[in-house]
């Protein structure tokens, strides 16, 4: 029984893996080919069943006006959009999450749990709903096709994120702690600054690294909201996709742009064995 | 505590999020009461003569309510039952324990639209490996993106494949949050590892699976990248979600008074319906 249990869980394991890596192996693999290997048969090993050739990743680096792909620019631009959203909302949600985990409100009928769930329950708004509004928002104020733009919108997707697993942390970090510190002749601000930040330091990275993931895997905004001045990296990508099929720089374009953010999934390993996430995202 | 000190932490956040919502949001309640569209681009007032037409004449809109409904629930519960057990597996000490929890975790980091390009190569019917490594095997070639029926399950697989690791991440952090005492308590008794896992171990996790689920309906509900990419809705309209039939109508056709009037409706059903699941969820999972 136990053995059969065993047996079972390694094939599972082993199968679930096989199916998480499958289509990156077939991206690594495809991106060395050239048309005739991507379109007389189906290939997979490079020397075995096709010669690999280095076409797809030598686009990427070639200018566009000799027929390249350029993803450097979107590249930066999908870094800025990303980093500084995410600070804002970090910024701006610690605070608020602070707030609403240590002090009560009360106006009405409004308590703490509505204001927490006001700021959570952006992440329902469905993208689709916000674009048509967004669209002309930004178009009456002259930021549309730009980054100041993107950001802008990035925040209300990013701070219910920031809100969400700040307020749950800061109710695990100690109210005594705090008080203490005002005590000493902290000013709340002090205390908070000096004292309460410090030591959420865990929560702090995994709010960020949650941001981080989510604003940079975004799509349908800046599909909606940017045409030609400004371009994020996954609107690049997908643009090449409409192409005819040169599926070899398609699948090196997307290994390059999903790379960065798998380091990411290391990090997260790392905080969830050593037992901090657990408190940050209960 | 002073009184004005907690304004100062909440206010900047809570305005911004405001600020920024606040137009959008009555902006879509006044622009469905109009009749803005490429030959009348202006905001005149119809009354509600869009939500007539939404409830009296446009089977495709609950239909693409009903197929979304159906895909993002059956996709969850794929996520939740295959992430709960992938974190059981896990959870305790297994060989290359830290390997398989960062490949299980990779997924989520992936951008899901860029992922779907490569599914797309993936799935071609004629130069996919799919069907190729089928085809080795005796299996006729499987229309994943043409065939009406099999393009819904091409999507479940892919938004399973993006998804489950978010499911996966949640649950265990809750299982390694949780308190020692009862498994001890269990092991004393000499319970099986079946009746562990009934009596203990999921009871414990229930607040935690609930809140699992709720936020993987809520980010589900909103599919639209992976279709855009995978199936742009079709064969006909066989995988158009609502999102996506809002863009269609709002986005390509231009009839942005209409389309306001599907997002307004479609968000208050959404809020309604998560709501309503939430409460259901907790009366079925934790037991007083």
């Amino acid at each position: 029984m136990e053995k059969l249990y065993t047996f079972l869980k390694y094939t599972f394991i082993t199968l679930w893996t096989v199916f998480i890596v499958a289509p990156f192996l077939w991206a690594v693999s495809t991106s060395f080919k050239d048309f005739q290997s991507v379109n007389s048969k189906v290939t997979y090993i490079p020397w075995l069943d096709f010669e690999p050739t280095l076409e797809g990743w030598r686009v990427l680096v070639k200018s566009p006006a000799r027929g390249g792909v350029d993803i450097v620019e979107p590249y930066f631009n999908s870094i800025f959009v990303t980093c500084t959203a995410s600070l804002v909302s970090i910024v701006l949600g610690t605070l608020a999450a602070y707030a609403l985990s240590r002090f009560t409100f009360k106006a009405g009928f409004v308590r703490n749990n509505d204001i927490t769930f006001f700021f959570i329950s952006q992440r329902i708004m469905p993208p689709i709903v916000l674009s048509i509004p967004f669209f002309i928002f930004l178009s009456t104020i002259g930021l549309l096709d730009s980054l100041l733009g993107l950001v802008v919108v990035y925040i209300v997707l990013l701070m219910p994120i920031a809100v969400w697993i700040m307020v749950d942390f800061f109710n695990r970090v100690p109210k005594e702690l705090d008080e203490t510190a005002l005590i000493d002749g902290c000013n709340p601000y002090q205390a908070f600054y000096k004292v309460v930040l410090p030591n959420s330091i865990p929560g702090l990275i995994v709010a960020g690294m949650f941001c981080i993931i989510f604003g940079w895997i975004d799509f349908f905004f800046a599909f909606i909201l940017t045409f030609t001045e400004v371009q994020l990296l996954p609107v690049k990508v997908v643009a090449l996709n409409s192409s005819i099929t040169p599926w070899w720089s398609l699948s090196a374009s997307a290994l390059i742009s999903v790379a960065p953010l798998i380091i990411v999934a290391f990090v997260v390993e790392r905080y969830l064995s050593k037992g901090n996430l657990s408190g940050a995202l209960k | 505590m002073n009184f004005k000190h907690k304004f100062v932490f909440l206010f900047p956040g809570l305005f911004v999020l405001i600020g920024i919502l606040i137009f959008p949001i009555i902006f879509t309640i006044r622009l469905s009461l109009s009749g803005w569209n490429s030959y009348t681009p202006e905001m005149n007032f119809i009354g509600i003569t869009n939500y007539i037409r939404l409830f009296t004449d446009d089977p495709r809109f609950w239909e693409s309510f009903f197929r979304l409904s159906f895909l993002s629930v059956s996709t969850v519960i794929l996520q939740y039952i295959i992430g709960f057990a992938l974190a059981l597996m896990v959870w305790k000490e297994i060989k290359f324990k830290r390997f398989f929890r960062v490949i299980f975790l990779i997924p989520m980091m992936t951008t899901p639209v860029i992922m779907t390009v490569i599914w797309r190569t993936f799935f071609h019917e004629s130069l996919g490996p799919v069907n190729d490594l089928l085809g080795h095997i005796g299996i006729g070639p499987i229309l994943w993106l043409s065939d009406p029926v099999i393009a819904k399950f091409t999507v479940i697989i892919v938004e399973v494949w993006q998804w489950t690791p978010f499911m996966f991440l949640l649950l265990l952090a809750g299982l390694l949050s949780l308190p020692k005492e009862p498994f001890l308590a269990a092991a004393i008794d000499g319970a099986s590892p079946f009746r562990k896992f009934v009596y203990v171990t999921f009871p414990l996790m229930a607040p935690i699976s609930i809140g699992a689920i709720i936020i993987r309906l809520i980010e589900a509900s909103k599919i639209m990248d992976t279709v855009f990419v995978l199936t742009s809705g079709g064969p006909g309209t066989a995988t158009e979600t609502s999102s996506f039939y809002i863009y269609i109508k709002g986005l390509r056709e231009f009839q942005m008074g209409y389309a306001a009037t599907l997002s307004f409706t479609y968000l208050v059903i959404m809020i309604i319906s998560l709501t309503i699941i939430a409460k259901v969820l907790t009366k079925l999972m934790i037991k007083e």
